[in-house]
């Protein structure tokens, strides 16, 4: 087997056999990525140089016994609103077109102590606004199974950096679904964990409350591993929970036999295509030819997911973003009249169009005489969603369904109606309202050769029922790739 | 469209937001913000009488711990990302004479 075409324990257990260096691993990445970026772009900022001094450091501490860890010496990717210390980190954004942090992002420690080389930093949605990676102020980035389609969004250059083997494994980060869709329009595995799980210490904040960073990864066992790594409690943050379940690779048994699996109807109605829902139902099927109990129920207020979202992430995105002022760090427009015109400058010029779209949407709903009508009515009706979760998972362990309405759409295609955009969202925004975990896997490839999202949602901190149903679906699938990879 | 966002208004939430838009930009983010509205004014369909805010799915309450320095001083690597600096500090424009 090729190195490229290796998981990233697949690597890590070559490395530590003395089969492969990490050098080795890390130069064939490299390579790849000189052939494959003019092609997908992947990448905002690659750090070739950095790459290979860390491959040799970490090397030395594999053969010295002090890194024995299952991604130990693994070349990843991070999502470019992860803080990098001494590393270029822009979100995507015109505003930190040159923001070299001072520190790095806990999740990105994690990694880095359990002895992962850092390849670079990946294109996103501007400030992980939009759902194709074509609000990016540096290109679009291209899907991988088919580059006239986008590769979904906001972690776009994560999911698609995994597809075209550009890294071994990626971290995104999830506010919307912006995880599991591009994992699912690139045909990776992608997993939004439970609110909490994981330190947001170090995220560019766009959602506080909806934020979370997740892997994307070649398959189950990979995402298990992952999160072992990433899961921490962590006092930087004041959300971060401290839990002892995180023997996440505990769960990779083979084995569905009487978890209690719920297909939500609402997720199945109209909107959503014919080839997608049946590829999705097969793999429902699957599961219950395993001994899994699945029956079809009704979630309710499915249809409010979107408005109360969209109400919220703008809200907190408008405070969350009046840190870019052109004083501290990131760009400064020339030619201003005082203070308040250099702030309105600086962020007219330095924002893109969706994200001021927010800024504006969010500063307006929390507004005096509106707060009340808008921003209140939306955590009400967020307390209201949770609610509706609580009662389905009272009856199941995991509920089924689609990530996104459709496979991946072209190009150009959908930054021109926003509110149709938005409403792709559907299937993924109400897992991050009510801080539930959510993994996206592969489940088929649709008559136009893109590949098919299967949607696994569980209740708070229940991953493991995810990635155990997920590891016994993954077993009767089969390896899963791009025809010219298989 | 229910929602006719006056010109004052976007003035304001311009003024809220920190951001000047061109004329074009301005009639944009009208009809931006009246289509997002029309159709979040969707959750006045339910009724929510009764039901407490929820700004965070787990019961935390305010979460302390002690004023500790652990960072060590990274001053001249924070100023290099500052647009204007001088003498160890950020530069702003002049804000009273």
């Amino acid at each position: 087997m090729s190195i490229l075409d290796m998981t990233a324990c697949q690597l890590a257990a070559a490395i530590k056999n003395k089969e492969v260096t990490v050098l080795e691993a890390t130069k064939a990445v490299l390579a790849q990525i000189h052939e494959k970026e003019e092609k997908y772009h992947c990448y905002v900022t690659v750090d070739e140089e950095g790459a290979l001094a860390q491959a040799q450091e970490v090397q030395k501490k594999i053969d010295a016994g002090v890194l024995t860890g299952a991604l130990a010496g693994v070349p990843v990717a991070i999502k470019d609103n992860m803080c990098t210390q001494g590393l270029l980190t822009t979100c995507s954004s015109k505003i930190l077109n040159n923001f070299v942090p001072t520190f790095s992002s806990e999740a990105v420690l994690n990694l880095q102590r359990a002895g992962a080389v850092i390849l670079g930093k990946t294109n996103m949605d501007e400030f992980a606004m939009g759902s194709t990676t074509e609000t990016s102020a540096y290109g679009e980035t291209k899907n991988p199974w088919n580059t006239e389609h986008v590769p979904g969004g906001s972690s776009g250059g994560s999911a698609a950096a995994v597809a075209a083997k550009e890294c071994f494994y990626a971290l995104g980060s999830d506010t919307g679904g912006s995880i599991r869709q591009p994992a699912s329009f690139c045909g990776v595995v992608g997993l939004k964990p439970t609110y909490g799980r994981v330190s947001r210490y170090g995220l560019i904040a766009y959602g506080s409350s909806l934020d979370q960073i997740g892997p994307l990864c070649k398959d189950v066992t990979d995402c298990a591993a992952i999160m072992e790594v990433i899961s921490t409690h962590d006092k930087k943050d004041s959300t971060s929970v401290f839990r002892e379940d995180t023997d996440f690779t505990s769960a990779l048994v083979e084995d569905v036999k009487g978890m209690r699996i719920g297909i939500p109807r609402d997720y199945f109605g109209e909107g959503l295509d014919s080839q997608v829902r049946d590829a999705v139902l097969k793999a429902a099927e699957v599961l219950k030819e395993k001994g899994a109990v699945v029956e079809e129920f009704d979630l309710s207020l499915v249809e409010y997911a979107i408005p109360t979202y969209y109400t919220i992430a703008a809200a907190e995105a408008s405070s969350n973003l009046e840190r870019f002022d052109g004083i501290k760090y990131g760009y400064r427009a020339e030619g201003y009249e005082g203070l308040h015109d250099m702030y309105k400058k600086t962020r007219s010029q330095g924002f893109g169009a969706e994200v001021k779209r927010r800024i504006m949407l969010g500063s307006f709903v929390l507004s005096s005489g509106y707060y009340d009508a808008y921003y209140l009515k939306a955590l009400r009706v967020k307390a209201l969603i949770k609610k509706a979760f609580d009662e389905a998972f009272a009856k199941y362990d995991v509920i089924i369904g689609p990530v996104a309405p459709t496979t991946a759409p072209k190009l150009g295609e959908s930054l021109s109606d926003p509110i149709k955009m938005y409403l792709g969202d559907i299937y993924t925004i109400s897992v991050n309202l009510a801080g539930l975990p959510g993994l996206s896997m592969p489940c088929g490839i649709d008559s136009k050769g893109l590949p098919i999202g299967l949607q696994l949602i569980g209740d708070c901190f229940n991953e493991k029922k995810l990635i155990q149903t997920a590891y016994t679906y993954e077993k009767s699938r089969g390896v899963f790739g791009r025809k010219e990879d298989r | 469209m229910a929602n006719i966002i006056s010109d004052e208004t976007i003035e304001y939430v311009g003024i809220l937001a920190k951001l000047e838009l061109s004329g074009e930009e301005k009639e944009q983010a009208k009809k931006d913000m009246g289509s997002m509205l029309d159709y979040i004014d969707k959750l006045g369909e339910l009724d929510t009488e009764g039901v407490e805010p929820m700004s965070h799915v787990f019961p935390v309450k305010n979460v302390f711990r002690e004023d500790i320095v652990t960072n060590e001083d990274v001053r001249d690597e924070i100023l290099k990302n500052a647009p204007g600096e001088k003498n160890g500090m950020f530069t702003v424009p002049r804000t009273f004479e």
